[in-house]
């Protein structure tokens, strides 16, 4: 079974971020990056069905040169080769152009299954899987939570995650995608020899130019920023009665709690 | 997620793959260290189940080459002790005695055949080694040993008793070293069970509980002449064996002066005393922490320098004494302070602050004790041995 696992890399969760000077992104020098928490299931759900079927596991993302470093951890810890598709980053905040880049490869590659992230750690579209997708004409999944093959791993048998606990199970045939949901299994450790070895391994380069996707973009960030924290309070006057029934309508209303 | 302390930004010096290695061997402390430790610390029993996972993820002999290892930088080492210790002084003492003192002897004296037999299962896990250097009565001066390894037909018969040797009863292999008939120093491999051999754990260890340490005698135990590791050439080859080591305590020291100021910096912020403000307000407390960080800072960047230095193959024995020496020396120190600044909550295993404590009491002791390390950094800067 080929199988293309979609990479994302992303800065490292709980960090204290700081605001570029034209607020148009977050101050990237000194952070430290990782791959995004999902997509590292999906990798893991990947080597296992390699594991099981044999086959192979390319790696496949689309960012800076900085993107190079969670492509070697994801080589490290079991894949086999790695695509990284680099791009200049105002052209990859919509995620119908980072799909698109990602099916010109998928189109190279021809896998039989593609598995990535519900969802990225910064920019949270949970869009990009879904496009590409609908992009290739291939059936797909979303907040997959449990992959089963059949023995000659022709076709699929997913859980999907939905609202209040409940599990919805889902049959597609290949080659299809599955967006993965965090906590759908234990993530390996990389091995020494696994840190070893990823040096050797392939990664090959496309440009962003040769992919003739430019000019395409629909979205584009227009500010970030932290959410305005204010306090605010009021004194209601009169008797104890009329107060707290102000309050409870206030509740109500206005916070929307009761 | 233990993220480890920066202050002086050093992260961006380290390679991306001595990154991920820090990253592997901190997440399996976090992950299958820390929910078991106190409990084996309490029970006094070595973890042994970890040291199959240990040697799965390369964290043995990780810094030698060939014979399944991993073939890693000394940095790598490094940085695969600190983590250890951040868990538990007793796994990275497994993993030096393992590494550093029975592969690395090994590799560096054996014979190819010695070699071929056990780095491969060392490295794996399926065998694990201790070192037999220390004896009862001959400590600091090892040159004093009284352990006889006396020619006999095509072998050799051992008579002797080695002490405070971690690993002992839990080896398959032990390293030993006994003089020979021509009063010279060299190292033999004696394999469990072997006639004459005996190990003896010492229980009621106030320190390195999670760890075993045992006594190793031999009464008339015969060796082939095989078991002789014929690059030996006197006490100078241990002592290689004993830098090996002492370079990853030094490593290992930072760790645990991590976990425990990462313990006392939480307590400080979220413990309150006096009109309801978290003790880290007050300025004694301040000073306590920031003495805690300077340090690990300074330790921090004396490894990194070491390793670099080692890599190059320009570390000296001397230099490695004084990293050991300096680091263990403030990871005792730091935990001391964190301990106090606990409280009352610093004396239970609730916090790995004083479990830690004890352990480097040990640390500050063995493979060269502090004051050992001082007459032999004292020599090194007047030229005058004040140990003889």
């Amino acid at each position: 079974m080929k199988i293309v696992t979609c990479i994302k890399q992303v800065p490292e969760k709980d960090t204290r971020f700081e605001l570029n000077t034209e607020d148009s992104w977050i101050k990237e020098q000194d952070l430290t990056y990782e791959i995004n928490e999902c997509d590292e299931y999906a990798l893991e759900e990947a080597l296992r069905l390699k594991e099981k079927h044999g086959g192979e596991v390319v790696l496949l993302s689309v960012g800076s040169d900085l993107a190079e470093r969670a492509l070697r951890r994801g080589l490290a810890l079991g894949a086999d080769r790695a695509i990284l598709i680099v791009a200049p980053r105002e052209e990859i905040s919509d995620p119908l152009m980072v799909a698109r880049a990602l099916r010109a490869q998928a189109q190279v590659e021809q896998p039989d299954l593609i598995l990535t992230g519900v969802r990225s750690d910064d920019h949270a579209f949970a869009q990009t899987g879904t496009m590409l997708a609908e992009l290739l004409h291939w059936p797909h999944a979303t907040i997959v939570m449990k992959v089963e093959t059949d023995e000659v791993g022709k076709t699929l048998k997913v859980q999907r995650e939905l609202e209040a606990g409940l599990l919805e199970e889902v049959a597609l045939a290949l080659p299809a995608l599955l967006t993965i949901q965090q906590g759908i299994n234990q993530v390996r450790y990389a091995s020494l020899k696994g840190i070893m070895t990823a040096k050797k391994k392939e990664l090959r380069r496309v440009d962003w130019i040769s992919l003739g996707l430019s000019g395409g973009k629909k979205i584009q960030i227009e500010r970030i920023g932290f959410p305005k924290s204010e306090k605010k309070f009021e004194i209601i006057g009169g008797s104890p009665e009329h107060a707290a029934a102000v309050l409870v309508e206030k509740m109500k209303k206005e916070m929307k709690i009761l | 997620m233990f993220k480890g302390y920066d202050f002086m930004n050093i992260d961006p010096l380290f390679s991306d793959e001595e990154k991920m290695v820090r990253r592997t061997v901190r997440d399996f402390v976090e992950d299958r260290v820390l929910p078991i430790i106190e409990k084996h610390n309490r029970e006094a029993t070595f973890p042994i189940h970890l040291v199959k996972e240990m040697a799965q993820l390369g964290f043995l002999g990780a810094n030698l080459q060939g014979y399944g290892c991993a073939g890693m930088s000394n940095v790598c080492y490094g940085l695969i002790m600190q983590e250890l210790e951040r868990g538990d002084s007793s796994l990275r003492s497994f993993a030096s005695v393992q590494g550093s003192l029975v592969m690395y002897p090994i590799h560096t004296f054996g014979s190819k055949e010695q070699k071929q037999r056990w780095l491969p299962r060392l490295a794996a896990g399926e065998a694990i080694g201790c070192f037999g250097l220390t004896e009862p009565d001959f400590g600091s001066n090892p040159a004093g040993m009284l352990t006889r390894a006396h020619k006999s037909g095509d072998g050799y018969v051992l008579n002797g008793s080695k002490a405070w040797i971690t690993n002992g009863n839990v080896a398959d292999i032990a390293v030993v070293w006994g003089r020979c008939d021509d009063d010279k120093i060299r190292g033999f491999l004696v394999e469990k069970e072997t006639p004459g051999f005996e190990a003896r754990e010492y229980k009621n260890k106030w320190s390195l509980r999670a760890s075993v340490t045992s006594e190793l005698m031999f009464h008339d135990c015969r060796v082939s002449g095989d078991a002789l590791l014929s690059g030996t050439d006197g006490l100078r080859s241990a002592l290689m064996c004993l830098t090996q080591a002492r370079y990853s305590i030094a490593w290992g020291a930072v760790g645990a002066a991590m976990a425990c100021y990462h313990s006392a910096l939480e307590w400080a912020l979220q413990r309150k005393q006096f009109s309801n403000k978290p003790i880290a307000s007050h300025q004694l407390v301040q000073e306590k922490l920031v003495w805690m960080l300077t340090e690990i800072t300074k330790a921090q960047l004396l490894c990194y320098h070491l390793g670099r230095l080692k890599d190059q193959g320009r570390a000296t024995s001397a230099q490695v004494s004084l990293g050991k020496r300096n680091n263990v020396y403030v990871a005792l120190e730091v935990a001391r302070m964190a301990r106090d600044l606990l409280g009352a909550n610093g004396i239970v295993d609730d916090y790995p602050v004083f479990r830690h404590m004890c352990n480097l009491e040990t640390v500050k002791t063995y493979e060269g004790t502090h004051d050992i390390h001082t007459l032999v950094l004292g020599q090194e800067i007047t030229g005058i041995p004040a140990f003889e």
